[in-house]
């Protein structure tokens, strides 16, 4: 098994592919060595609720679950999705935010407000945020529901993986014509984080 | 299904190795009824060749039939979530003591927490109760081999064998070593033997007298059984634990002494007694009940345990940390952010429905299905949600209860699976029981709690090959339901008409709404409409929030934004449909009466 070990947190709306994207994480880090435990919950969470992946690699991998503060990356598919959950981050974790927003049903219905704070809030949490329009780069694309595998695009920077081995992952998964569409959203999502950008926050020099 | 490949391991969730160890012991028959967290076992199941897998309509039926299948001399599996062991209790109390002949493994997959259950009951009870021996992993690897290996001891021991998951075994993944598959053991072939087949009570007698020295066997073997293994550590602390808690323990308390049951009954006596004699400070951790500790204790062993980890939900490393050392996690609170709990799909033919039912201003007994959501705001419109099947037997009870004064306003809601599971029983007792409550099937053809599942109604099997579909008109009027309607429920003045008139009956009657699940690839594949708001006409009143329709965003205006777009200054603001969302189901339309919804071309 390989050396060096993380806590990936992924969050989102259920229906935005959020176990997909797991499922390619997961699998890339598997086929380069690592231990891999990763941990979701199915059935009436996926109605357009709340969902979250605890994934964790390493040597070795006890529990399948992250504790509160200790996640180095946090993935976040939506803007509150990413502050419900921002208390899992490290105190030296980066967060990847998607700028999409999905209107919960309180705030679709004019019971409440959505936060307007929500960029400023995430800051205030996170000293290393990166926010990216995922949505925007998979409308781009002509994919809309490739917005998963950009965001897998973005947080590549932070797992100690070449790129190849998120292609191959894909390509395990599915027909040929539609892991190639779902590698230029890798390549497309990869982008949205420069180089120069990543000093601190540690991106790999992959 | 399982996709993930490299040199002989893969990353396999709980239930995906669930199904392929049983493929690797050679498993002929399995059957099941879909249910979280067990489903994706007789998913993965059906996908390995040689095996033949089913959906069953309940869960008992799934029992009865893997029992046959051993009877028959073949490896067979049931699996099925917690509370479906309730349904199931009847003839696994019995398999008990008619034991088995080719290996037979019932699945029991537990929600602590209750992701998506309506209770969170602790199945360890059962194995005792039932004199069963329960296995149970603390992640896919184990989940693989101890499904294996029940198998084995099934028929060592002829007794049926439980496997114990939870949420966090049965949908977390980690890595699976591949193995061979094994050979059967025997020959297929039923052998007359009265004796340990037919439970009259002069043979059940018997097989009880076997059943109790089985016991005695498995005690002994549980003492031996390498999946109860002590890890030696710091020896001043000894942490007895099985299932997923055993992870939580290793990853805080990595130095400790560790018991680590792989048997959650018989519980190996001698073995607790060493381990005990061997730390200073005994504590058990267990999610749920206090079953270990109770048995701990009752070895007259000192012991710590649910005075300091909880007995309410699932356990996670934060909890286990601070019940282990008293520290509590250093980490900020959690921001406070509008909830978003799950809702009904745009287009859901249940919204139409329960939008009527609120209008109707009518008791509603509710069951298990997506359409339990209805009872969350603003549809608010299901009063009682209690078990599978159990809303028409609720609704009769109160009809009785009430009588004259209940007559038109209690209904049942059941989904077309519940119905097929356990509601026609309920139905029969009504008509029987001369009551007059109505009863609405919601029929769209899949068990769509679940992830969309066939169903005896749904006309395909498992497989995904076609089947015949129980008419369910027929078999209302077949238990002597006179009055058996269906109806569109995106239809709302027809639907609400036959409500109106359907309440009304002092007769049994029952009302069938027809409209396929959004999520079923026959649907989505279909040309749809979508809606889009007319701004001039929405006058802001909110009428069409009602629905709770996830492609409705409300948007708020300020005095001086309602006047810029040309609205009265009190105007609050306006109801815009997202286009990505809207699945064209022609609902909204129906309650505005401003008409500010209009179809557009896709």
């Amino acid at each position: 098994m390989t050396s060096g070990r993380g806590n990936v947190f992924i969050a989102g709306v259920g229906g935005q592919g959020i176990l997909l994207a797991s499922e390619v994480l997961g699998e890339a880090l598997l086929r380069s060595g690592y231990d891999v435990k990763k941990s979701e919950v199915h059935g009436m969470a996926q109605r357009g609720g709340s969902v979250t992946t605890h994934l964790r690699y390493g040597p070795t991998v006890f529990s399948p679950l992250i504790e509160p503060g200790t996640a180095d990356l946090l993935l976040a598919f939506e803007k509150i999705e990413a502050l419900r959950f921002a208390h899992f981050l490290a105190p030296q974790g980066v967060a990847i935010v998607n700028t999409q927003e999905i209107l919960p049903a309180s705030v679709a219905t004019g019971r409440e407000q959505y936060p307007l704070d929500a960029v400023e809030r995430l800051r205030a949490v996170s000293g290393h945020l990166f926010l990216v329009d995922a949505l925007g780069t998979a409308l781009a694309l002509q994919a809309v529901r490739a917005v998963n595998v950009v965001m897998v695009g973005a947080a590549s920077h932070f797992l100690p993986l070449p790129p190849a081995a998120y292609e191959e992952a894909l390509r395990a998964r599915m027909k040929e014509q539609v892991a190639q569409i779902n590698i230029q959203a890798f390549q497309a999502g990869r982008g949205l984080i420069p180089a120069e950008s990543l000093s601190g926050a540690g991106g790999q020099p992959t | 299904m399982p996709v993930s490949v490299t040199d002989g391991v893969r990353l396999l969730s709980g239930n995906e190795a669930i199904a392929r160890g049983a493929y690797e012991a050679g498993v002929k028959v399995a059957s099941a009824f879909t249910g979280t967290p067990s489903t994706e076992i007789l998913e993965n199941l059906a996908t390995y060749k040689g095996v033949y897998a089913e959906w069953a309509p309940n869960e008992k039926v799934a029992v009865e039939v893997a029992l046959g299948a051993s009877m028959a001399g073949v490896r067979a599996l049931a699996a099925m979530k917690h509370v479906g062991v309730n349904v199931a209790a009847d003839p696994i109390f019995t398999a008990s003591y008619t034991g088995v002949r080719g290996g037979l493994v019932i699945v029991s997959a537990d929600d602590p927490e209750m992701h998506s259950s309506q209770n969170e009951q602790d199945n360890r009870h059962y194995a005792a109760a039932a004199k069963v021996p329960m296995l149970e992993p603390s992640d896919s690897a184990e989940a693989k081999a101890f499904t294996r290996l029940a198998f084995e001891l099934s028929e060592r021991f002829d007794t049926p064998v439980f496997l114990r998951t939870t949420t966090r075994i049965s949908h977390a993944k980690g890595v699976v070593p591949l193995g061979e598959v094994a050979r059967p053991p025997f020959a297929p072939g039923f052998r007359r033997d009265a004796a340990k087949w037919v439970m009259l009570p002069v043979n059940a007698r018997r097989r009880h007298v076997a059943v109790e020295e089985r016991t005695n066997a498995l005690r002994a073997f549980a003492e031996t059984f390498e999946g109860n293994r002590i890890e030696w550590g710091d020896r001043s602390i000894g942490i007895i634990t099985a299932g997923v808690a055993y992870q939580y323990v290793r990853e805080v308390m990595p130095d400790a002494s560790v018991l680590k049951l792989g048997l959650a009954w018989p519980l190996p006596d001698k073995l607790i007694r060493q381990f005990a004699a061997g730390v200073s400070r005994l504590v058990v951790v267990e999610e749920l009940d206090p079953i270990l500790e109770t048995h701990v204790r009752a070895l007259g062993l000192p012991v710590q345990g649910k005075d300091r980890v909880p007995i309410l939900g699932e356990l996670n490393p934060a909890i286990v940390r601070q019940a282990l050392t008293g520290q509590a996690p250093l980490v900020r609170a959690p921001e406070s952010v509008p909830s978003r709990p799950p809702n009904l799909c745009p287009g859901c033919p249940h919204r139409g429905l329960f939008y009527l039912l609120r209008k109707l201003k009518v008791t509603v007994t509710g069951d298990i299905g997506c359409y339990t959501l209805a009872a969350l705001p603003p549809l608010a419109s299901m009063d009682t949600c209690v078990s599978m099947g159990a809303s028409i037997g609720n609704a009769h009870g109160m009809e009785k209860a009430l009588g004259p004064a209940a007559q038109g306003k209690v209904v049942a809601v059941i989904g077309d699976s519940t119905f097929l599971h356990s509601g026609v029983s309920g139905l029969m007792d009504i008509v029987y029981n001369r009551g007059c409550s109505t009863v609405i099937i919601l029929d769209n053809r899949t068990t769509a709690m679940t992830g969309a599942q066939d169903n005896p109604a749904s006309g395909k099997t498992l497989q995904g090959a076609p089947t015949r579909r129980v008419d369910l008109v027929a078999l209302c009027k077949a238990l002597g339901v006179e009055h058996v309607y269906t109806v569109s429920p995106h239809d709302l003045d027809a639907t609400e008409a036959l409500l109106r008139r359907e309440l009304g009956r002092a007769e049994p009657s029952v009302v069938i709404t027809e409209a396929p699940c959004v999520l079923l690839p026959e649907h989505r594949e279909q040309e749809r409409p979508v809606f889009q708001l007319v701004e001039e006409l929405c006058t802001g009143c909110k009428a069409c929030l009602n629905l709770g329709c996830p492609a409705i965003e409300w948007t708020q205006y300020t005095p001086e934004q309602a006047l810029r777009a040309g609205k009265k200054e009190k105007q609050k603001g306006i109801a815009p449909i997202n286009a990505l969302l809207c699945d064209g189901c022609n609902v909204c339309p129906q309650v505005c009466q401003f008409k500010a919804f209009v179809e557009v071309l896709r």
